[in-house]
């Protein structure tokens, strides 16, 4: 049902009883032209792009546990397209110019807020690595601006300027950057998909990928076996493990990343804000909760969860760069499992078995990438060839050293 | 004047210390061992806020953390701390708080007509609206909702408090010192076990304090006070008070102490808040339940609060928060807090009991107020206060009763937060009507009624057991405990979730204003797992953080769809437990604090010559000095790099990474971590070596010096020392242990100057005199040597990064500032001049030699112009991978310097390169510039740039594109060696 | 996360740095498949992980970390140098 100001003033008189659920709970069928594993933000962005821009709808999704409930549902909600490589530029300025048309486009409030998103420098080398990055924006098509020490404190005068162990000399500014109510993303998808006769289905776990002569006909599941002509993996996060079922091993390793959220607080940071000589990032949302993160925790794990030291590290960076949160509390604190790639980069790639397709590796990219995402691997299952944004982002590039590595740490994923 | 609703007699809180405070501005009086909430309620002052969405008038609804509603911004200033509970802020003399989230006060707020919109803004109805026109979200309703975000503010200023970290390690941490907290650390401590006991109250007992209860011939809150008076006599027992255990992490516990937020301000010296990492072997939560709010149709009225808390006011605090109080309940325990109220002197006006049947021994503690069996409320009135209660009994008829204050009391639910951390998940009881955790962080019991051990009795038992359990698991001999006699009490229970009525909302989470209508209709459109509907619709996301929302939302949610509460779950409980300050977390790692700052030995003496300064990782460097007259830097460093290239110039050069190799197969070691040969170096010769990452790329450069036999040491950027010891560590341990190789830092052990320039030799030899011979034939480019002065250990190298004829001469850290002060001194006549690190780096760009913009990380040796060191003969790290199709591609950008065409122009760091006659786009790019310098020699701005076929392409004219820095300009492309290419000079 | 070193004893995870799947043998040179395969393919597997921590604030020893990566169980810690020499 279409979201207008007539359907909820009528809902409103009449006590809401006719709201229709979001999306379609499905049942598994016997067979799908594309079956997508994964019901997170970027498997419903899929399913929704494959049926709008390519007329697919004999599509299913298939979740484990509830839509949403992956990183879709547990990050730091920014999105933005300040890369350094042409090869994520692309992508990712892609993402951005969607995510500005997203709510007309998908008749779904998800809140898109274009409030900035400010990397500080502090020191000249930062300082060129970032000219040479805002170049590299700007030919994209990206928008960029390098700001000195005055037009950041003209932002956030209430930054640590003074007293800093590495003052801040200034900062790169991308204004078309910001945050999303992330939740909402997936509910938006979903709803959007499940109109257009994707079938959703949650609580269907996928259990096997059945490889016939070199080619993926289909997949067993908690619920059953479904055929497929073509599979979509998105399970970013469990990749290596959805992977294994069909045999292959990525340039992936699993870890964990942590986020974090204070007590709602009147507004005080109005965009994003990125410390440049530690590991702290800090957003505050509508409802007027600081959030926050840093670093992944740097080990293995499955677990959703991490530890101490990282939260020490994160808001030592927070107090480093603005002291005046001292007093706010952190309400909540939490993990989620990111595919954190040999380069830093995603893989968007056909695999070498027929019909079998991954989109994996965002490392702790992946919400702002949603749309981009979707809109990528829905070209990629729907035509068989990389779509023209990401078409370097392939899984050969570490075999052939065509790698994409922003940060220049090699083959240590815990370093990107 | 406020009436008193102090009771006469009773409490314990201290009479005989009477305290002043002051809410929104207005003086109040309470007494010390007060809470702001009691104290509050002692002065008839029960609305104290408005709720988050519809502004609607709260009071206060707990004693405890799990307060909703009573939130306040404590102090003002830069110690303004919002969303405070005001149930849990011990009362100081002075204090002073205010109400938040409502204009102009908690009586009268404008916000309220948010109410009237009431039926519109339901749960999600931001996800349906705000979208037409598209441009208005972010331009109108988007500022209009954050201007509404948030309870409290921030104050905007400095934190100006410090908080602490402290370990701490023990045989057994018990988290709560209520009867089965102090029971169970009793047990241990008797047994000797080194037991912490962390309480987050102010005063040991937990429920204790709120009962009347006799426990072994005393009343409850003495037995508390004689437990913590034995607990105090042992010396492996620590009483952490004021402390909240917040997480369970792997193999620690977090735990926060308000070490001096009772006080106006910390005394000096004495940090705001400790945060504490505890090892424990063992764990024994016991940290008590939470009753259960009851939801009813206008459930959310100021005077409404849980029965527990009216009682823990009564008996605790003295306080009786009404005049007439009604009980609303669906366990004993209801009955009880009538009990305990009316004996406290409360008038009870009535007891609603929805169950239909309750013992009559239980329905005898109300003693004479009129009582009603499966009956409920099913609408109040009052709108800043309680006015009345309408109650449907069982034959579906109504009446009004009127009271000012009413109890409500659905049950227990175990605080098992802190035991689900780790990933154990909660799991309904359905006996108990309580979710409880089987699967809990290693070596962890739980106690008491967080296990469900409801009664007093069994609380102090299952405490006990558990206590003198924990100290038989760390091999402590299990020890006779003498039994706790406790009197008994009923116990019965019946959870009803949702009670109907009046079209009045039904509130489930109280500060997130969720109802059970959002509840129903989350259900109704979809969202039907219990993390979907915390999502949609908010429930328990607040600062409470659900304690009182979360069972009966999701079990209104298991009526909805169907399911039993079993099947539909809890959402997962998240650290922390409890709301923690987060500058608690950064402890004394904050402001020029925040990371250690290392100076070299020469600092004093730099900044006694004006030296400024920046930081290189966690050193501190002279970056320039500045001479008299000069106020600009690049005349300070173009004055050093002639001075220099002229004469003669002393660079602390110490941070660079020092790394010791000792033993027989060094050599060998060496040409397997560098690309070119080291096994060849004859001792008394130092060599450059680059060494690249297994992937191909470039990880480092430096230069090794072979100073006797067995004894070598490697150089490495400043930056990379720790990443390049840890390598050097893995190669040795892990792929070739068998080769005779050992490795130590010295980094610190030595501090090293570089002496630059023509007459650099006849400053070392002014130094030196007769103890070393520095000419050409004994001592040429490329030499080590290690010798004494006196009795001091030096080490020399020719080796130069200026290009000129250069020295790095290296002496034990401690003589570093007297090696700088000597080089000073005998260089006087020779004009000895110091130099920071940009005139280092205008002559290495000036003699194209790489550094940190060029080794990136994202280049190999080729792109670097030392494709040649590769050496054909050996393997080593990186080999293999650096053969790859796209790191042998000819077009690769590669090292080049540059020049603008127009002289007078700058360069930048940072611009992008491209052939002059392409429009600049993502596959016409040919590269970037890396580094760039005013060069003294050549009068003009130069640099260094990475360009795609660089060598090939010498002479030609390039562009320069920087549309961030607005630039757009011509470059000649050159040989990256600016000065002396041939290289006579550093031979000299 | 506490992890045994075998110089120093129990000890918390933030002493160390983390190099990942320590299953890996680095092939003999010249072998570029089995290179690829060493430097960029991980198993990466659920449940227990055998893997390199370095004790960078300790005594300097790479150990094997015998770890759940499910649960962070850490199971043991031996020194890799023991293990690569015998």
């Amino acid at each position: 049902m279409r979201y207008s100001l007539t359907s909820l003033l009528r809902q409103t008189l009449t006590g809401h009883k006719g709201w229709t659920p979001q999306w379609r709970d499905a049942a598994p069928k016997a067979e799908y032209d594309i079956v997508i594993v994964g019901g997170g933000g970027h498997g419903l962005a899929t399913a929704y792009y494959l049926a709008k821009e390519y007329g697919l709808t004999n599509i299913a999704v298939l979740e484990k546990s509830w839509i949403g409930s992956g990183n879709i549902g547990r990050n730091t909600t920014i999105i933005r397209s300040n890369y350094l490589l042409s090869e994520n530029i692309s992508l990712y300025e892609l993402s951005l110019k969607l995510w500005e048309g997203l709510e007309q486009d998908f008749n779904y409030n998800a809140m898109v807020s274009q409030r900035g998103v400010l990397n500080l420098y502090h020191s000249d080398g930062q300082r060129d690595a970032y000219a040479r990055r805002s170049n590299m924006m700007r030919l994209n098509g990206a928008d960029s601006e390098l700001l000195d020490k005055e037009g950041v404190r003209k932002l956030y005068p209430f930054l640590n300027f003074d007293a800093a162990r590495f003052p801040i000399q200034g900062g790169l500014l991308q204004k078309r950057g910001g945050t999303v109510r992330h939740d909402a993303v997936a509910w938006g998808y979903a709803r959007g998909a499940s109109d257009r006769g994707v079938d959703v289905i949650q609580n269907c776990e996928v259990t096997g990928i059945d490889i016939v002569d070199g080619r993926a006909v289909g997949v067993q599941t908690s619920r059953g076996a479904i055929r497929a002509k073509k599979i979509g993996i998105a399970v970013a996060g469990s990749s290596s493990r959805v992977a294994a079922m069909a045999g292959m091993r990525l340039p992936i390793e699993s870890h964990v990343l942590q986020a974090f959220v204070s007590e709602g607080l009147k507004p005080i940071i109005p965009g994003v804000i990125t410390f440049g000589a530690g590991h702290f990032y800090i957003s505050q949302s509508d409802k007027g909760g600081l959030v926050f993160g840093g670093d992944i925790d740097g080990y293995n794990s499955y677990a959703q969860r991490g530890n101490l030291p990282v939260v020490e590290d994160v808001c030592e960076g927070g107090m480093a760069l603005m002291p005046a949160i001292g007093r706010a509390r952190m309400l909540r604190n939490w993990g989620g499992l990111v595919d954190m790639s040999m380069d830093g980069s995603p893989i968007i790639d056909r695999t070498h078995i027929d019909g079998l397709y991954l989109n994996a590796g965002w490392c702790y990219g992946g919400f702002k990438a949603t749309p981009g995402s979707g809109f990528v691997f829905a070209h990629l299952l729907a035509r068989d060839e990389p779509h023209p944004a990401a078409n370097r982002l392939l899984l050969d590039r570490f075999r052939s050293g065509h790698i994409v590595d922003e940060k220049g740490q090699g083959a240590q994923p815990n370093l990107h | 004047m406020s009436i008193s609703r102090r009771l006469a007699s009773g409490g314990l809180i201290d009479r005989s210390r009477p305290l002043n405070f002051t809410f929104d501005g207005k003086t109040y009086g309470g007494y010390a061992g007060d809470t702001l909430a009691s104290a509050l309620l002692a002065n008839d002052t029960m609305l104290v806020g408005r709720s988050f969405k519809y502004h609607r008038p709260r009071g206060i609804f707990s004693a405890g953390p799990e307060e909703p509603n009573a939130l306040v911004t404590l102090r003002s200033g830069p110690r303004a701390e919002p969303n405070t509970k005001a149930t849990t802020i011990e009362l100081f003399d002075g204090l002073k708080a205010s109400s938040q989230n409502c204009w102009p006060s908690p009586q009268f707020d404008l916000r309220a007509v948010h109410q009237l919109a009431g039926p519109l803004l339901n749960a999600g109805f931001y996800y349906k609206t705000f979208m037409w026109p598209a441009a208005f979200w972010e331009k109108f309703y988007e500022p209009a909702i954050r201007a509404s975000a948030g309870l409290g503010a921030l104050s905007g200023l400095d934190d100006p408090d410090t908080y602490e970290k402290s370990h701490a390690f023990c045989d057994l941490l018990v988290i709560g010192a209520g009867p089965a907290g102090l029971a169970a650390a009793l047990a241990a401590g008797r047994a000797g076990a080194r037991v912490i006991l962390a309480e987050e109250d102010f005063v040991l007992g937990g429920r204790l304090l709120g009962d009347t209860a006799q426990i072994d011939g005393v009343s409850a809150a003495s037995w508390a006070a004689l437990a913590e008076a034995e607990l105090g006599t042992l010396p492996n027992v620590r009483i952490l008070k004021r402390t909240a255990v917040f997480g369970a992490y792997d193999g620690e516990y977090g735990a926060i102490e308000r070490v001096s937020d009772h006080l106006q301000v910390p005394p000096p010296f004495v940090p705001r808040q400790r945060l504490w990492k505890i090892v424990a072997r063992q764990c024994v939560l016991a940290a008590g339940a939470q009753e259960r709010p009851l939801v009813f149709p206008g459930n959310d009225r100021p005077g409404i609060m849980l029965a527990s808390a009216l009682r823990t006011y009564a008996n605790r605090f003295g306080v009786t928060p009404g005049r007439r109080i009604a009980i609303f309940t669906t366990s004993d325990y209801g009955w009880r807090s009538a009990f305990e109220l009316q004996k406290a002197g409360a008038e009870i006006a009535v007891v609603v009991d929805a169950r239909a049947e309750v013992s009559p021994e239980v329905r005898k503690l109300a003693g004479n107020a009129p009582q009603f069996l499966g009956a409920h409320v099913s609408d109040t009135s009052g709108y800043r206060r309680l006015t009345g209660i309408t109650i449907t009994d069982s034959a579906g008829k109504t009446r009004r009763v009127a009271v000012d204050t009413l109890g409500v009391s659905g049950g227990w639910s175990p605080s098992i937060g802190i035991a689900t951390h780790l990933g154990g998940k909660g799991s309904w009881a359905e006996e108990q009507s309580a979710f409880l955790c089987d699967e809990r962080p290693p070596g962890m019991q739980i106690a008491g009624a967080a296990a469900a051990q409801w009664t007093l009795a069994q609380a102090l038992e299952n405490g006990a057991l558990a206590g003198a359990k924990a100290a038989s698991q760390v091999g402590l001999g299990l020890q006779a405990q003498k039994s706790i006699v406790a009197s008994d009490e009923a116990s019965g229970a019946t959870p009803m979730w949702l009670f109907k009525g009046s079209r009045r909302k039904a509130f489930v989470d109280l500060q997130n204003d969720v109802t059970a209508t959002d509840v129903a209709l989350a259900a109704q459109e979809g969202f039907r797992s219990v993390e979907q509907l915390k999502r949609y619709t908010t429930l328990g996301m607040a600062t409470d953080q659900g304690k009182t929302s979360n069972v009966n939302g999701l079990a209104i949610l298991a009526g909805e769809i169907r399911k039993t509460i079993a099947e539909t779950g809890a959402t997962r409980a998240r650290p922390p437990h409890v709301p923690v300050a987060i500058g608690a977390f950064a402890g004394l790692h904050s402001g020029k604090h925040f990371k250690p700052t290392r100076l070299t030995s020469s600092h004093a003496a730099s900044a006694a010559l004006n030296a400024t300064f920046v930081e290189a990782g966690q050193w501190m460097r002279a970056q320039w000095f500045n001479a008299p007259g000069e106020n600009d830097w690049l005349t300070s460093v173009t004055r050093e790099v002639k001075a220099v290239r002229s004469t003669v110039g002393i660079c602390d050069v110490s941070t660079l990474g020092k790394i010791a190799l000792c033993g027989s197969d060094v050599g060998t070691f060496l040409d397997r971590v560098y690309i070119n040969t080291f096994s060849t170096l004859p001792v008394g010769k130092v060599r450059y070596g680059v060494m690249l990452r297994e992937d191909g790329f470039v990880m480092d450069d430096g230069t090794t010096a072979h100073l006797t036999a067995d004894h070598w040491v490697m150089t490495t950027t400043t930056v990379n020392a720790g990443k390049v010891m840890q390598h050097l560590e893995y190669c040795h341990q892990v792929l070739w242990p068998e080769l005779d190789v050992q490795t130590v830092s010295v980094t610190e052990q030595w501090a090293q100057v570089a002496v630059a320039g023509p007459k650099s030799r006849d400053l070392l030899q002014a130094l030196l005199g007769d103890a070393f011979d520095v000419s050409n034939e004994a001592f040429p480019y490329l030499a080590c040597a290690e010798f004494h002065v006196g009795n001091i250990p030096l080490r020399l190298f020719r080796v130069s990064f200026s290009g000129e004829l250069a020295y790095e001469i290296a002496v034990p850290a401690g003589y570093g500032e007297a090696l700088f002060n000597a080089l000073m001194q005998a260089g006087k006549p020779l004009g000895v001049t110091p130099y920071g690190t940009e005139a280092l780096s205008v002559m290495r760009i000036e003699k194209g030699h790489v550094a940190g913009s060029e080794l990136n990380g994202q280049t190999v040796a080729r792109d670097l112009g030392l494709g040649r060191m590769m050496s054909a003969k050996k393997d080593y790290i990186g080999r293999t991978m650096a053969a790859r199709e796209a790191l042998v591609d000819s077009n690769r950008p590669t090292l080049v310097g540059l020049r603008p065409v127009d002289r007078s122009h700058r360069l930048r760091n940072g611009a992008l390169l491209f052939a002059r006659d392409v429009t600049p786009a993502p596959d016409t790019n040919a590269g970037f510039i890396t580094s760039t310098a005013f060069s003294p020699d050549h009068n003009h701005w130069i640099g260094l740039g990475l360009l795609a076929r660089g060598p090939e392409r010498h002479g030609e004219i390039i562009r320069a594109w920087d549309p961030v820095r607005s630039g757009d300009y011509e470059l000649e492309v050159v040989d990256p060696v600016f000065v002396d290419a041939e290289g006579a000079r550093l031979r000299a | 996360m506490r992890i045994p070193c075998p110089y120093c004893g129990s000890r918390d995870s933030s002493e160390f740095s983390y190099s990942g799947d320590a299953t890996l043998t680095r092939p003999t040179p010249d072998n570029a498949d089995a290179m690829f395969d060493y430097v960029y393919l991980r198993d990466n597997p659920v449940g227990l992980h055998r893997e390199y921590w370095y004790h960078a604030a300790g005594c300097h020893a790479w150990l094997k970390v015998t770890r759940n990566v499910s649960t962070h169980e850490v199971i043991e810690a031996v020194l890799a140098h023991d293990e690569a020499a015998s």
